[in-house]
């Protein structure tokens, strides 16, 4: 199968692999897909006071459209709001990268990764406020 | 590396097959003059070339096809349609290529019955299963003689021997391991054996069935309707440039396999070694001991085989066969080993052959090592497995 270009540069110059903390309370971890499907995304955000997405980092088992969805969705929520973020949609990215059919599950697995990972850093902060009250 | 899929074309075997295209190109049909005789000698001496490569008794046994795929219908449903008074069970297994897999589901459509017998973990039948398998209904039993991605060599003398005694046919699709592994019709007791030459540095669209003409005489239906050629069992005018080229791949087989397998083996042990021996988490599969000479399935943990693919793009591998590799899903033949399917998803097949060397293997190690290396790095699944994080506890969400 013939990959876009776009892909291919992602896939070689993937932006943003690492990991955080997920313990840090700034710190959002969404991890989606599974191992017998042939794909894992584990997004995290670092989240500043203002509830802008200050960082982003990725770690991704899958194919090469897998690894450019992940890698061009923590580029893209980089400097948003959490609502800016939330609101990305998967067409976004199966369209920027040129995604054929039987890879739009992929940019759909980065969709996810980012409300996961959204979500995971609202349950915090909710915990954290229940406790410091 | 991926000569499990197909072979070049050997120079030697073109030369030969020319000019059968512009000098001799008569049909081989044609009884009334000079082309037509010149053609059909040649497709005669062929015939003997391949009866004597697997120890059939003429080359009246043997009936060109357009390949294996095309064999390999002909003998199932050949099989099934002449005998079906005799009975409606056919015995294959879970592991045979699409086109034995595919025959047999048609077949269950028209009412016959097919058992598809599990394989080991490492990819090996069981003979004794066929025997418990065989019913009084029984007609045709099918198995490989060595598999496209595992390279594993099945115990096909075993179960001869059994379907012999008990009187029931004997198929073998016997593409992968021809000329790699030693195999005759007399002592392996096979009673139809499927062939193609481009695995064996020949050209693609030409492949064979032998047909066994006594003890037992075997009968087919025909599948292909017209002129009554090769005895009735497949009509259509020969390829006979394909045909030649056949004979002549054939021969150089008989003449440099068997040094050329071990040169192979060598080569095939070496990427291995390279590899195995600088990483962790990879495991081989099949059967080390009973292993085409050429082939190396290695799973990859923690990497996926299709992003894996990609980093290697420079190196024809694959991930599961050929046939199958427009498909996302995970190899048939891995899962029936009971292979888990994330392991399954992180599998290449290496195949090594005639024209690989020394400094490819090297540069192949080299690059897969570097490459997987790089994936994990990039692999959340690699991580959690380095902080002990057991990967069966986690909650996955399926999609």
């Amino acid at each position: 199968m013939a990959y876009s270009e776009k892909v291919i540069e992602h896939y070689e110059n993937p932006r943003n692999v690492g990991s955080f903390d997920k313990e840090a309370d700034d710190v959002g971890t969404g991890l989606v897909g599974a191992p017998a499907c042939g794909d894992v995304m584990r997004l995290q955000i670092k989240v500043s006071s203002d509830g802008v997405i200050e960082d982003a980092k990725f770690k991704t088992f899958g194919c090469g459209s897998a690894i450019a969805s992940s890698s061009l969705a923590t580029e893209w929520i980089k400097g948003k709001t959490l609502d800016e973020a939330a609101s990305l949609q998967n067409s976004q990215i199966a369209q920027e990268l040129s995604l054929p059919p039987v890879k739009i599950h992929c940019s759909v697995l980065a969709e996810d990764a980012i409300k996961s990972a959204i979500e995971d850093f609202r349950r915090k902060q909710a915990a954290r406020a229940a406790l410091d009250k | 590396m991926d000569y499990h899929a197909t072979t070049p074309l050997d120079q030697r075997v073109l030369d030969t097959m020319l000019p059968y295209f512009t000098q001799t190109f008569g049909n081989a049909a044609s009884r009334t003059h000079r082309f037509g005789w010149e053609a059909e000698a040649a497709v005669d001496d062929a015939r003997d070339v391949l009866a004597t490569f697997i120890g059939a008794e003429s080359g009246k046994e043997i009936v060109f096809t357009s390949g294996a795929t095309e064999s390999n219908n002909l003998a199932i449903k050949g099989v099934a349609e002449y005998y079906k008074g005799k009975g409606n069970h056919i015995i294959t297994t879970a592991i045979e290529h699409k086109a034995v897999l595919d025959s047999c589901k048609r077949l269950e459509k028209e009412g016959y019955e097919v058992t598809y017998l599990p394989v080991g973990q490492d990819g090996r039948l069981d003979p004794e299963q066929v025997r418990a398998a065989i019913t009084d209904k029984t007609i045709l039993v099918s198995v490989m003689l060595a598999n496209n991605e595992v390279g594993t060599i099945q115990p096909i003398r075993e179960i001869g021997a059994i379907t012999r005694e008990k009187g029931v046919l004997f198929h073998s699709d016997a593409v992968q391991g021809l000329g790699k592994t030693p195999f005759d019709v007399r002592t392996e007791n096979v009673d139809l054996v499927s062939m193609t030459a481009h695995k064996l540095y020949g050209p693609k669209g030409v492949g064979a069935l032998y047909v066994r003409r006594s003890k037992p005489r075997v009968r087919l239906s025909s599948q292909m309707d017209g002129g009554g050629h090769e005895r009735g069992n497949r009509s259509g005018t020969l390829n006979v440039p394909g045909i030649v080229g056949f004979a002549k791949a054939v021969q150089l087989m008989m003449h440099d396999g068997p040094e050329e397998n071990e040169r192979i083996r060598k080569l095939r042990d070496r990427l291995n070694q390279s590899i195995v021996s600088r990483l962790d988490q990879v495991t081989r599969n099949g059967n080390a001991a009973h292993c085409l000479p050429g082939n190396l399935n290695i799973s990859f943990s923690f990497v996926e085989g299709e992003g894996l693919l990609m980093a290697l793009k420079d190196v024809a591998v694959s991930s599961g066969s050929a046939c199958t590799s427009a498909s996302l899903e995970p190899s048939y033949v891995l899962r029936a080993m009971g292979l888990d399917e994330e392991l399954a998803h992180s599998s290449i097949r290496f195949g090594l052959g005639r024209f690989s060397t020394e400094a490819e293997v090297d540069y192949v190690s080299d690059l897969v090592v570097e490459k997987v290396k790089r994936l994990r790095e990039m692999s959340p699944l690699y991580e959690m497995f380095q902080d002990g994080i057991d990967l069966k506890s986690i909650q996955w969400t399926a999609h």
